[in-house]
């Protein structure tokens, strides 16, 4: 076997026993801490316990969510570094977070939540988020082809619209309202229905199995658009097929789980210094350490200040932002000894 | 006999609403070493870009051997025509992963995994461009040379018929222009390579190449052997400069010499003199 394969398989093998370990961290710590083997006891012993309920209601639906919605943001969010070629690119920069947010407040505002359930705010978020991908698709489009560099301008200006028309609503609401979406927006695992749960982590799964069909494209796009076509790729199928399957991943995160941001930026970055550029072992590694990185960060969120709970984009932001930071001065420091 | 033509451009026009190429017709046979000159804005790249299939054509047509260049999918355009690019910029990629690139014409959507066969090929094309002692480097680390040589294995990893190159030997001294008109020249006569390569240095194409075609205002100006391009008139007309032309002692190939105006100056002067 050739060395480089070699290499992706112990980085695989790495990543998914660490996502075993965090995954079992965050089952066992909590207000109540369970030992490794106490989990296996109470979940097989089942239902009538405290600890069972503990587990099957609150931690269990954590970490799946977590596992869900960390690997599809930093999915998403490497999927469209690679279309725009550009490493500032997050799935938030396109207005998906902006859109998704004003859909929410739409909702509080207006009470849809209390007039016809609470389900209203995910499914009010993905409206918005799609609304957005919408609009920035077509206007970026209409000429036939695609233009990615407007196509990113046209997803900031309209993502400044709609954050403005947010606050706009923001401005002018009551303070229990105004404390409904703050709260929302800053992002939370905690969600009571199991059924969206479930929803979220199949189509995770599912867009990391199909952005797999593309990674002939995008490993050829790391050239650039035209020299990506003289190696026989559509790239303008490609771009399109990446930018709907990227930003449809992030607008039902958004949905489900609030604007939880960095994951999608930081994490492809920390997977690009470790693993290198080579989409076929930077999808998954970077689907894996997302779900990691969250599930990390809701342990810190929900045990920080228990038993209060900090919001979770608070701790992804401050933690990554810090763990970035720290590696990128080791890099430079290393690429200086080595040049030096 | 002469050989069958590898690529024939019948009548082409194209080009963007500020600039049009008219009425180019070209026949390159089979094993040709050709070369597009022509001064800065003449035409150069848009017919390059119109040959490499990224800008589309207005009327005429492109003919790849037999087929049509616009009836061919991208993959098999890409399996016929590989292109050297001006620019490699190729970043942090490793020097043979981007040569196994040029294998990403033959892949199917679902092989995750080059087969030992391209690993061969990536090998082979290395060792022929001295590039396989750098396989593990990036090609940021790579001086410009270097990285041209890369580009033309990953290009030659496509195993095309016709290589187009853009200027492979701008940005570059003379040791390593004449090393990588050389590996192009053996790869022409070794292989039967058909190449065509857009270049600014005329004396370089004239001992090169064995047809020249000499582009200006968007039209072909003249075509044909370098003796019969590389003409002091064609040279004024085109480029607008004093030349003088004569045959290299060692090669027999024209060779353009610059007058310059301090030197015109002087030659009037003393013609001037004796009356």
């Amino acid at each position: 076997m050739q060395k480089k394969y070699l290499r992706w398989l112990v980085y695989l093998a790495g990543l998914i026993v660490l996502l075993i370990a965090s995954v079992f961290l965050s089952l066992s710590i909590g207000e109540m801490n369970l030992g490794v083997s106490d989990i296996f006891r109470v979940l097989r012993e089942g239902n009538d316990s405290m600890e069972y309920t503990i587990l099957s209601q609150i931690r269990i639906p954590r970490v799946l969510l977590g596992i869900a919605v960390g690997g599809a943001l930093s999915l998403s969010g490497i999927l469209l570094q690679g279309v725009y070629r550009n490493p500032l690119v997050e799935p938030y920069t396109l207005g998906i977070s902006g859109g998704a947010s004003l859909g929410v407040a739409f909702a509080i505002v207006f009470g849809l939540h209390q007039l016809v359930g609470s389900f209203v705010l995910p499914v009010a978020g993905f409206a918005g988020s799609f609304l957005i991908i919408f609009l920035v698709y077509t206007i970026s489009s209409r000429s036939g082809r695609i233009n990615i560099q407007s196509m990113l301008l046209t997803g900031v200006m309209i993502s400044f619209i709609a954050s403005s028309s947010m606050m706009l609503l923001m401005a002018t609401t009551s303070s229990e309202n105004l404390h409904g979406i703050v709260f929302w927006i800053m992002g939370s695992l905690d969600e009571p229905d199991m059924s969206l749960i479930y929803i979220t982590l199949i189509m995770a799964i599912a867009s990391l199995a199909a952005s797999y069909l593309f990674v002939q494209p995008l490993n050829a796009l790391r050239l650039g658009e035209e020299k990506a076509k003289h190696l026989g790729i559509n790239t303008d199928t490609t771009i399109k097929l990446l930018f709907l399957l990227a930003s449809l991943l992030a607008g039902v995160c958004v949905a489900v789980a609030g604007v939880i941001g960095f994951v999608g930026l930081i994490i492809p970055h920390l997977m690009r210094m470790l693993v290198g550029s080579d989409y076929r072992i930077l999808l998954v590694s970077s689907f894996l350490s997302g779900s990691i990185f969250l599930v990390l960060s809701d342990v810190i969120a929900r045990t920080f200040i228990s038993p209060n709970e900090l919001p979770i984009g608070v701790i992804t932001g401050i933690v990554g932002g810090i763990v970035f930071l720290l590696m990128m001065s080791q890099s430079s420091v290393n690429s200086l000894k080595n040049n030096g | 006999m002469m050989n069958p033509s590898i690529l024939n451009i019948q009548n082409l026009c194209c080009g963007y609403p500020k600039f049009q190429l008219s009425e180019i017709n070209i026949d390159i046979s089979k094993g040709s070493f050709a070369g597009i000159i022509g001064p800065n804005g003449s035409g150069k790249t848009t017919l390059f870009r119109a040959i490499t299939g990224t800008l589309g054509i207005k009327s005429g047509q492109i003919l790849l051997g037999d087929k049509n260049l616009w009836s061919l999918s991208p993959r098999l355009r890409a399996q016929s025509i590989a292109i050297v690019s001006q620019f490699i910029d190729a970043g942090d990629i490793s020097v043979e992963d981007y040569v196994l690139m040029g294998r990403i014409p033959y892949h199917s959507r679902f092989s995750f995994f080059e087969s030992e066969e391209d690993f061969s090929i990536a090998r082979k094309y290395m060792e022929m461009t001295d590039t396989l002692r750098f396989r593990d480097q990036l090609m940021s680390e790579l001086s410009g040379g270097e990285q041209q040589l890369a580009a033309i294995a990953r290009a030659l990893a496509q195993q095309p018929e016709l290589l187009l190159l853009d200027e492979p030997t701008s940005h570059l001294d003379i040791t390593h222009q004449v090393h990588i008109l050389n590996v192009l020249q053996h790869l022409n006569q070794e292989m039967g390579l058909s190449v065509l390569m857009v270049i600014h240095d005329l004396n370089l194409a004239s001992e090169y190449c064995d047809r020249l075609i000499l582009v200006d205002q968007g039209k072909i100006h003249v075509q044909g052997s370098p003796e019969e391009v590389l003409t002091f008139q064609n040279i004024e007309d085109v480029y607008k400069t004093v030349v003088v032309t004569q045959n290299n002692p060692l090669s027999g190939k024209p060779a353009v010499f610059l007058a310059t105006r301090k030197v015109l100056k002087e030659i009037e002067e003393k013609l001037a003199k004796p009356q």
